[in-house]
């Protein structure tokens, strides 16, 4: 196939009204320069023979023929993208969640992650938020930065916080009582050195900026008399 | 465990400030309770009441809801919640959440 034109190429044959194009069919047999591929290739248009089709290896007739016609589900092609950022929100902006166990803390944004979630660290030791996944509408988006340049963020995706699966347990009778007891959920060690890791970077930036440990270690509340439609963020 | 680590006072992200549940929406004679007008204390304008369209409705603790428009020009507000408010309500206080927030 030619190869793909370049960006910025309109078409040659502009639509009057959709459906209807400015050239005829004639008038664009000029345009394309079909009469010189037709002339370089000895007044025919060149013929690409059909690649030969790969042997098919007989196939077997299958063991199980379902007895009614089962439908097939239709092709879904979407693809996800990541939510759209607020222009507010940069890598490094400190944010106060709204909702949640973590509700009225101040936290630094990481990086938004491919399914549109946002990543957050407390840094834990300041104020006890770890590394987790935020939604953009469950944010407040304040306009204080921190430098997270020195930050590796490479590993962290949703896969990280994804659950462990559980392996199904065959339950016999007597391990009936037994798989009651669900183990205790630590959390795996090296997911406690990836939080420090980061943290590590974080702080050094936070600590510079005069009174930035204390206000990411502040919880923000409304007090009387304010109106959240009147504060600045 | 959340309600142990916050006092009440810290735990304003919710909007505690009155909010009166004033009435469904009604004309003289005839009420439609799908809706009700709430009215936003220290909101007095329907520009201010923008801010807060969007924003979820906790009423009773029971009800959830959001604030959809302004109603009329002096800041009060009309929502829908998943059921109608009982009519007991009406005088009551309601909360606003702030998210999902658009800052």
């Amino acid at each position: 196939m030619a190869p793909k034109a370049a960006t910025g190429r309109t078409s040659r044959n502009p639509d009057l009204i959709r459906g209807v194009g400015k050239f005829s069919r004639s008038k664009m047999y000029h345009k394309r320069g079909l009469w010189a591929i037709k002339a370089k290739n000895g007044g025919v248009f060149p013929k690409h023979d059909p690649k030969p089709a790969a042997a098919e290896t007989p196939a077997k007739p299958p063991k199980f023929y379902p007895a009614d016609d089962v439908k097939k589900p239709l092709v879904n092609k979407r693809k996800h993208k990541p939510t759209k950022l607020r222009a507010s929100i940069t890598p490094g902006t400190v944010f106060i969640l709204l909702a949640g166990r973590f509700m009225g803390k101040r936290v630094v944004f990481l990086k938004q992650l491919t399914s549109g979630l946002l990543l957050v660290t407390g840094p834990f030791k300041v104020n006890g938020v770890p590394l987790r996944r935020v939604n953009q509408s469950y944010v407040i988006a304040t306009s204080t930065k921190v430098d997270i340049s020195g930050v590796d963020l490479g590993k962290f995706d949703d896969q990280y916080f994804e659950k462990e699966a559980e392996k199904k347990k065959k339950k016999g009778e007597g391990e009936f009582f037994e798989a009651e007891k669900e183990e205790k959920k630590v959390l795996p060690d090296d997911k406690k050195d990836d939080q420090k890791t980061v943290d590590a970077q974080l702080i050094k930036s936070i600590e510079a900026v005069l009174d930035l440990k204390t206000y990411l270690s502040a919880r923000f509340s409304l007090k009387s008399g304010m109106k959240p439609h009147e504060l600045v963020f | 465990m959340v309600k142990g680590h916050q006092g009440e006072g810290v735990r304003a992200m919710n909007l505690e400030i009155l909010f009166n549940a004033i009435t469904t929406l009604r004309s003289k004679s005839n009420q439609y309770p799908n809706t009700s007008l709430i009215h936003i204390e220290g909101v007095n304008t329907k520009e201010e009441v923008s801010w807060y369209c969007g924003k979820q409705w906790i009423a009773l603790l029971l009800h959830l809801g959001q604030v959809p428009r302004p109603h009329g020009n002096s800041g009060v507000v009309r929502a829908k919640f998943k059921s109608n408010l009982p009519p007991k309500s009406m005088g009551d206080r309601v909360r606003v959440v702030m998210y999902p927030g658009n800052i």
